[in-house]
């Protein structure tokens, strides 16, 4: 495979939430801003640029990533589900979506869409969470409003209502 | 803070990683997991001319064990080693200090080598190859060779790998019958830096500590018996020469304390554990 030039653009292919995306982006191009500013993905949402707040986090081939530590480029090929797929319908929450309205386990929504995104992938793969299970996702994330309190609230309901899903 | 421009190669075999890192030397950086590289881009602390990402290269995704010791792969995850159910059998050390490297999201990014690779003074995987006198194998276009870790780490972020090497591989030996590992660490959150990391070995005739956080990398020492009165002369003598700093998160007193609590910690739980 040829090398790609800096400061030129190349076509890179992923998969966006089930659907076929195409972009032309510079090696440096991290792909947080490929989301939003290439494709108008704007529900990942940029705070630190060096992976500590994690509110960029996103699902890549079915494990969490900060987006603002991975390059465009590196994407090609992939499985990337952002915020904008979690919902069912365009006016329908999902499971984890609902349980953090009820608890009230956001408030200024900043830090929002990657906790729900880092919580949507532990969930599918700890049916049963425990509290310390889920302290430990949590510490990936920066969250200046809620105290953290209702979003282990939230994520605890979540896993309960998701088990009850999965015997229906 | 947004990365600096450069250009990008995605390798499909070592060889071609290597022939553009032989090409290009201290200007070329080995892109694996990016979460020690890209923050150091983004922050511009670093300015390669070309990043060869070596993800898509399925050889060095593997660890294998032989000859007593576990190779991890330059390509394998932190996440990926964790959930190997074995782990915990074959470096049980290992296996208790990787839940505090960054977090569930880094790990599961970040790789094992790379963190070796960017040998940060307070990180875990180096810490455990000091006190397991682990080594590192090296590649370049034209040779291998195996650099044991007491002389891999030189300071800083700094490491006996020339520009044109890459970590192919690090090499840790098996837990050893009889003997009792354990790990112990202290920072402001789980999953932050460490202010002071501390892993102990213990043998049937050998007691051996190895602290990172403190000194410019990590360093291991050999100590007396655990109920002689010697050891706390030797875990003090221990914290004192590992020339400690203050700086933001910790003060160089707190850190020399926490070399003589949390070492005597981890020295008796490695002795209780043994089997």
């Amino acid at each position: 495979m040829p090398q790609m030039k800096a400061g030129s653009r190349h076509p890179v292919r992923f998969t966006l939430n089930g659907a076929p995306a195409s972009i032309e982006a510079e090696p440096r191009t991290l792909l947080s801003d490929a989301l939003r500013h290439h494709l108008g993905a704007t529900g990942t949402h940029v705070g630190c640029e060096h992976g500590v707040c994690g509110t960029c986090t996103v699902v890549i081939d079915g494990a969490p990533a900060r987006s603002c530590l991975t390059l465009a480029v590196q994407a090609e090929g992939c499985d990337i589900r952002t915020v904008e797929g979690l919902s069912p319908l365009a006016d329908r929450l999902g499971i984890l979506q609902a349980a953090f309205r009820r608890h009230h386990a956001l408030q200024c929504g900043f830090c929002t869409p990657g906790i729900l995104m880092s919580l949507d992938i532990f969930l599918k793969s700890a049916s049963s969470p425990t509290e310390e299970e889920l302290r430990d996702v949590l510490g990936g994330h920066l969250c200046r409003c809620t105290g953290y309190a209702p979003i282990i609230a939230a994520a605890l309901d979540a896993a309960a209502a998701l088990r009850e899903d999965a015997h229906v | 803070m947004k990365p600096p421009p450069f250009a990008y190669l995605r390798a499909e075999s070592v060889e071609q990683a290597l022939t553009a890192l032989r090409q290009h030397g201290d200007e070329a950086r080995i892109l694996a997991g990016g979460q020690s590289l890209l923050p150091m881009l983004n922050m511009r602390l670093t300015r390669p001319a070309i990043l060869i990402d070596i993800m898509r290269i399925g050889a060095l995704r593997e660890a294998t064990v032989s000859n007593g010791m576990l190779a991890v792969g330059a390509g394998m995850r932190q996440a990926s080693l964790l959930g190997r159910a074995s782990l915990a059998r074959e470096v049980p050390l290992l296996a208790a200090s990787l839940p505090w490297v960054g977090h569930y999201q880094t790990r599961a990014r970040g790789t094992v080598c790379g963190s070796v690779a960017h040998a940060d003074p307070s990180a875990e995987i180096p810490l455990c190859l000091i006190a397991l006198s682990g080594s590192i194998r090296l590649r370049s276009a034209r040779k291998r060779r195996t650099v044991p870790a007491e002389t891999f780490f030189t300071g800083t972020m700094m490491t006996e790998r020339a520009d044109e090497e890459m970590i192919e591989a690090v090499l840790l030996p098996l837990a050893k019958p009889g003997c009792g590992y354990a790990f112990a660490e202290a920072a402001r959150r789980h999953g932050d830096f460490a202010i002071t990391a501390c892993a102990a070995v213990a043998e049937a005739d050998r007691l051996r500590l190895a602290v990172g956080g403190v000194a410019d990398r990590p360093v291991a020492r050999d100590l007396p018996r655990l109920d002689g009165s010697a050891l706390d002369d030797a875990l003090n003598d221990f914290a004192w020469s590992l020339g400690a700093r203050d700086d933001m998160h910790a003060t160089a007193r707190y850190r020399r304390d926490l070399v003589r609590k949390l070492g005597r910690k981890v020295l008796e739980e490695a002795v209780s554990c043994r089997r």
